[in-house]
This record gives structure tokens, C-alpha cells and sequence, in this order.
């Protein structure tokens, strides 16, 4: 056998196994554009400020993507984790606890430029941290939506964003062992700048394309992450919960554990997102976190088609851009066209909310819809009956 | 059984321990419960309020199954409309009381009707076109009405509180029982809202369009099959909400005297808890349940301070604690949910 035969084979092979089918191609095309894109953008510019958020965008969606789309959890309060993620980071890489270690401050792979109070971890430890805390508000949170119907579920986790919102806007009047737990409307500030093993430490200041990279390399990870759960048993798991949660548990799923995983991953994820943007925005305040992030990385994901990974990111590049770069751009159009005397800066929800409700309309099924839930929805399988609701 | 126990009787209690707590806190402090009474007092009349916008959101829901997220806007709109129209008829503190009582009956009307027609269009514009398809995308059209709408609010009265006349007098005493007073706000919010529920009631039970509701919340496609026009029905149905959000609107400008483009968000997050605490697609639920809502609100607002934040900080954390725990422990609502599941 030849060596091009060999070749073959493997190929072959790469074929036959799920994991990479049609995928594999895709998604390296769509790698090799995103990794050479920056090289066509001013390096501080907005395009390359709105590219990053982009890529946090991906991962707040694909986590929010695993609970909603696969296992059929309507989340609505996924800003929590967002909270949690970036205080992670607020706690742990800025001069928040001042005191520790006799005002020395804990340093373990910081910043050189880091203060010299405070906690200051490296941004890898810190990503591990927030995953975990917020995989554990996400267990906290799960717990009282176990035995609900699929709107109720959503009004549960509406209510956690809410508080979690709420209790960081407050924060700052509660004291644990005399630190605040939060610094309310004024903000966690500077966090220091993720310093990683091979590129050293970042600065928002001269370059972003490093946080870029960053977060591209955070979108690829959750990617992976994303297919390799979804062709797992787990991943199934969740899809036979999501069509029939009856049938799926007396055919021997475990409902509990499969929705906490769910909740727990997805939470993780954001959690990392959260720790990401919160580097990114070198400043960890209350209003980041309002009701309408939720909503929107939600209509990231209906929008892109539930469940489908890169309708997902589909979705979430698409609000990305109009979010941060083109409802930026239009705002002078009114005065400058039209001789009107207001900017849609005023109007950036409304023009947000007129573009959900338009593509909604034109394409409910979302841009790039599951074939397996397609044909949930075209079968007729219970067409009156929600696919988010346990058949009791 | 622990949880049959809990879920029957933990609730009651849950829901009882405030104002418990706190007539106990009086009764030592002060030795009356004067303060514990204007506070219930109070609750009951912004209970009034939660309690118009929330049988919006519950008749939504009993016949399409659908959190109508714009809802709580309809309600803002409302209140702006009231506001713009005693301006343009220019009602003012030294109107004459003839004039003042037909001014505002006007300003009822339109704002009600503003508010009805607004909701049967959303109706007609984003959910009537997604009847058949997933059933988030429905979700999404409701949240991108609302924004359009908090937009709509801001570009016509700015950004802050705009303050509205007391035209009422609102604080003035009416009647007060062993100290306990009842202030001419208090007598607005509930008279109004008292026979508009005791209306909507008799209409839903009584009418044959009423009756068409029902049949149409139980089983649509049942409904059509006896020549029920579902259609017409879920638009009067929308209509109705927003009648009801209009005068939520009204009642809520001229009690608390001041309106701003947000105030639909969080109107519309509490009147929905009261709708889900009360069992949704349930009437006489959503009445009770804003009721409660407005009672806990009240008293969070004016008793609770947590690491010396006070008024009203913690209010939304509070709300929505309760909410977490009536859903952990009963999820069907106080007075159970009527939607086509339960029958």
C-alpha cells in the first residue's frame, strides 16, 4: 500500500467519524478568515473593538446555546453569569481585597504591571475560577427550575438575572470581613492585563488584537466543546429531554443530573465570557450587567436557529456587529440626511428591537435551523403543544 | 408529603411572615400597628396597578400561551398618554373640580383606547404571523416590541422622570380608621380598578364573546371547529389586556405623579409575578396576586434596610425572591393556573 493510500485511508476515516464530517472543512475556512481578519483593520480601531466583543458574544452564545437550544431550558437571566465570570476577575486581578497579605497583596503569574495590593492571578487561573463559580450558580440556579414547565423556567432564571443585577448594584453597602462584595455603579478598577505564558502580558492601550486572538482561541475551544457534547451521550441525552422529558426518563435518563449538566456548563462557559470581557473592559460596574444582555445573546441564538452551533455563531456575529458597530455608525444619520436634531444613540433599542421583530417575522425558524429540530417542527409532532414544556 | 405539606401550608406562611415580622416590630416599638396599617393600605393601592397590568399578561397567556413582554410598555404608553392629554386640556391644580372629573374621565378613555389599540396591533404585526412557529420566536418579536416602545417613550418625554400635577391632591386624607388613613390616591387607585375587574369578570363569564374566550383558551382548534373565530377572539382578548394597561397607565401617572419611559419594565416584571404567583390564565389570581405583589413591594420599599440601603434598593430583590420560592414550592400558582395543560 502506498503512502497516498495510507493518506486516503485516514482521510477516509476522518470522514466516517461524526465529529468531523462537513464541519471540519467549514470550520477551518471560517478559522483561516477569522485569524487573518484583524491584519485588514486599524489595530485600536472600532472594527476591531466590535470583532472582540464578537468573539465573547460566540461564547456567551454557544454556552447559552447548550441550555436552551440542546436541552430545552429557556433561560432568561444567562446575565448572571456574565456577573459572576467578571467579578471572578474583578476579585482576583485588581486591588479590590487591599489588604491581604499585610497590604503586600498575592501575586501568583500577574502582570508585572499589576498593583502591589490586592489578589493578582493569572488570567488562566482566574478563567478556571470563574468557570467554577459560575458552574456553581448555575447548579444554584437549576435546582428550583428542576420541576418546571419550560415558561416558568424562564421566569425563575429572569428572576435570578434580576437579583444578581441587583445585589451587585448594591454590593457596595454589604461588607464581608471588610471588603465590599461588590463596588456598585463605581467600578472594580484596573483589572490588570491577562499576561499568558508565550505572548506575555497584553495592553489594551497599543494593540487589541491580542484580546482578539484571545477570544478567538476561547471560541474555538467552546466550539469543540460545543460538537464533542453534542455527539456525546450526554448531548443526546439532552435532545430526547428536550423532545419528550416523559419518554426520555423512563427510558432510563437521569432528568436531574442531565438539566443540572446542562445548567452547569452553559453557566461555566458564560462564566469564562464574563471573565474575558471583564479583562477586556478593565472595569467591572453594576450597569454591565442589565436584563437586555440576556435578551440579547437569547435572540443571538433564535436568531441564528435554536440548537444549530453555527447558526449560533451565526447569530451571534450578526447582533454583535449591529450592537456594537452599526447602531454606532447610523447615529448620525438622522441630523446628517434627514436635518433631524436627535441621534438613534437615543433609539438604539428601538432600532435593535425593530430588527428582532423583522427577522423574526421573515425567518422565525432562524438563519441556519437544526435539521433534527426542523423536522420536529415540520412533522406536526405536537404543532399546539410547546417543545419546552414536560408533558406531565 | 413533606412537599404536599410545604407546597399547602409553607406558602401561607412564607407570604404571612412579613407582615408578621413586622407587626410585631411595631407592636414593640411603637405599641399600634399605624405604621404596619398605612403600609398595607398603600400596598393594596399600587397592588391595584400590578393588579390591571398583570390580567393583561394573564389573559395573554391563558388563550396564546405567551409572556407578552411588550405588555408592561403598552402600560407605559398609557401612562404617557394620560400625561399628554392633561396637558393639552389643560388640567391643572386650580381647575375646577367639575372640569378636573371630566378631564380626567377623558383622559381614562383615551388612554385606554390608545393603549387597546396599540396592544391588538402588536398582536396583529409580531405574534399573528408566528402563530405556527417555534415558540420562542414569538418571545423575541414581544421583546423587540418593547424596546421599540421604550424608544417610542424616550424620544417623547426624554430620558428622566418627568413629573405629573397632583391634580388630585393625592396625599390628602379621606377617612383614617385608629390612625390608619386613607388618602384620596388610595381611593382612585382601587375605585377605578375594583369595577374595571368586577367588568372584565362579568364580560368573560357572561357574554357569548366571553364565552368565546374561554372556549378558545381551553382548545383553539375545538373552538373553530364550533365556528368560533379565533382570530377576532385573541384580538379581543389583547384588546381587553390593553383597555385594562391603559387605565393601569392612568392610575399610575396620577398616583405616583411622575412618569418615565422605563417604568414599563419593571411594572411589567412585577405584574407578571403577581399573574404567575396567582396562578396564570388565572383571573381572580392575577387580582390577588398583584395585590401581594404591591403589599410586599410596600413594604420593601419602606422597612427593609440591608447593609443601610433603604428605600426601595432591595425591593426587586425581594419581589423577586418571593417569586423563586412560590415557583419552587408551588409552581401552579396560589389559586392554580387555568391554561389548556390543566383543562
Amino acid at each position: 500500500m502506498s503512502a497516498a493510500d495510507g493518506m486516503r485511508e485516514t482521510v477516509r476515516d476522518l470522514e466516517k467519524s461524526r465529529f468531523f464530517s462537513g464541519n471540519f472543512l467549514i470550520a477551518v475556512v471560517l478559522l483561516v478568515i477569522a485569524a487573518i481578519l484583524p491584519f485588514f483593520f486599524d489595530a485600536l480601531g472600532s472594527e476591531l473593538d466590535t470583532m472582540v466583543w464578537a468573539t465573547a458574544y460566540v461564547v456567551f452564545a454557544l454556552g447559552l446555546n447548550i441550555v436552551v437550544g440542546f436541552a430545552g431550558l429557556l433561560d432568561l437571566g444567562y446575565v448572571a453569569f456574565y456577573a459572576v465570570g467578571a467579578y471572578a476577575i474583578g476579585y482576583f486581578a485588581s486591588d479590590h481585597f487591599n489588604k491581604v497579605n499585610g497590604g503586600k497583596g498575592i501575586h501568583i503569574g500577574a502582570s508585572s504591571f499589576a498593583a502591589d495590593q490586592g489578589i493578582h492571578l493569572n488570567f488562566i487561573l482566574i478563567l478556571v475560577i470563574a468557570m467554577s463559580m459560575a458552574a456553581l450558580a448555575g447548579l444554584v440556579i437549576g435546582l428550583p427550575t428542576l420541576r418546571l414547565r419550560g415558561d416558568y423556567i424562564a421566569i425563575v432564571t429572569l428572576a435570578f438575572g434580576e437579583i444578581a443585577q441587583n445585589v451587585a448594584q448594591n454590593g457596595d453597602h454589604i461588607s464581608i470581613s471588610g471588603y465590599k462584595l461588590s463596588a456598585g455603579q463605581q467600578a472594580i478598577s484596573p483589572i490588570d492585563e491577562p499576561n499568558l505564558p508565550i505572548y506575555g502580558v497584553f495592553n489594551s492601550a497599543l494593540n487589541l488584537q491580542p484580546y482578539y486572538y484571545l477570544g478567538l482561541a476561547l471560541v474555538v475551544l467552546t466550539l469543540l466543546v460545543s460538537f464533542a457534547l453534542r455527539e456525546s451521550r450526554i448531548g443526546r441525552a439532552w435532545i430526547a429531554v428536550r423532545e419528550d422529558e416523559v419518554a426520555a426518563s423512563s427510558m432510563g435518563v437521569p432528568l436531574v443530573r442531565t438539566k443540572m449538566l446542562a445548567y452547569g456548563i452553559g453557566a461555566a462557559i458564560g462564566g469564562a465570557a464574563g471573565a474575558f470581557l471583564g479583562a477586556y473592559n478593565q472595569a467591572i460596574n453594576s450597569n454591565q450587567f442589565p436584563f437586555s444582555f440576556s435578551i440579547l445573546v437569547l435572540a443571538m441564538i433564535i436568531l441564528g436557529g435554536l440548537g444549530s452551533i453555527w447558526g449560533t455563531v451565526l447569530g451571534a456575529v450578526i447582533l454583535a456587529f449591529v450592537d456594537r458597530y452599526l447602531l454606532d455608525k447610523v447615529r448620525d444619520v438622522p441630523h446628517d440626511v434627514f436635518n433631524l436634531d436627535f441621534s438613534t444613540a437615543e433609539i438604539n433599542f428601538g432600532i435593535f428591537g425593530f430588527i428582532l421583530v423583522l427577522l423574526m417575522v421573515a425567518r422565525p425558524e432562524g438563519l441556519l435551523p437544526e435539521r433534527r429540530r426542523k423536522m420536529e417542527l415540520t412533522e406536526g409532532v405536537g404543532t399546539d403543544e410547546s417543545l419546552f414544556e414536560a408533558r406531565a | 408529603m413533606l412537599r404536599d405539606y410545604l407546597s399547602r401550608y409553607g406558602l401561607i406562611a412564607l407570604l404571612a411572615a412579613g407582615p408578621v415580622l413586622f407587626a410585631i416590630h411595631d407592636l414593640a416599638v411603637d405599641g399600634n400597628l399605624v405604621r404596619l396599617g398605612n403600609n398595607l393600605v398603600a400596598g393594596f393601592s399600587n397592588g391595584a396597578i400590578w393588579a390591571l397590568v398583570a390580567l393583561g399578561y394573564t389573559l395573554v397567556y391563558g388563550i396564546v400561551e405567551l409572556i407578552n413582554f411588550a405588555h408592561g410598555e403598552v402600560f407605559m404608553i398609557g401612562s404617557f398618554v394620560s400625561f399628554g392629554l392633561l396637558n393639552q386640556l389643560g388640567l391643572g391644580l386650580t381647575s375646577a373640580p367639575l372640569g378636573l372629573v371630566g378631564g380626567l374621565l377623558v383622559c381614562l378613555l383615551a388612554s385606554m383606547l390608545v393603549s387597546g389599540s396599540l396592544n391588538v396591533m402588536i398582536e396583529r404585526v409580531a405574534y399573528r404571523p408566528l402563530r405556527n412557529a417555534p415558540k420562542l420566536a414569538p418571545l423575541i418579536t414581544a421583546v423587540g416590541f418593547s424596546f421599540i416602545l421604550q424608544s417610542v417613550g424616550q424620544l417623547w418625554l426624554g430620558g428622566s422622570q418627568v413629573g405629573v400635577p397632583d391634580l388630585l391632591r393625592g396625599q390628602q386624607q379621606l377617612f383614617n380608621v385608629w390612625g390608619v388613613h386613607v388618602d384620596r390616591a388610595d381611593a382612585l387607585a382601587l375605585g377605578l380598578t375594583i369595577p374595571l375587574v368586577a367588568l372584565l369578570s362579568t364580560f368573560i363569564t357572561q357574554s357569548r364573546l366571553g364565552k368565546a374566550m374561554r372556549a378558545t383558551a381551553q382548545d383553539p382548534e375545538a373552538a373553530r371547529l364550533m365556528g368560533i373565530n379565533v382570530d377576532t377572539t385573541i384580538s379581543l382578548t389583547f384588546l381587553l389586556g390593553g383597555l385594562l394597561a391603559g387605565a393601569g397607565g392612568l392610575i399610575y401617572a396620577l398616583y405616583q405623579t411622575n412618569v418615565w419611559f422605563f417604568q414599563g419594565f419593571r411594572a411589567g416584571l412585577f405584574a407578571f409575578t403577581a399573574a404567575v404567583m396567582g396562578g396564570i390564565g388565572n383571573i381572580r389570581g392575577a387580582v390577588l396576586g398583584g395585590f401581594i405583589i404591591g403589599i410586599i413591594q410596600q413594604l420593601a420599599d419602606n422597612r427593609v434596610r440591608i447593609g443601610g440601603l433603604g428605600g426601595g434598593e432591595w425591593t426587586s430583590v425581594i419581589v423577586f425572591g418571593y417569586l423563586i420560592l412560590i415557583m419552587t414550592l408551588r409552581p401552579q400558582g396560589l389559586l392554580g393556573e387555568e391554561t389548556r395543560e390543566a383543562g
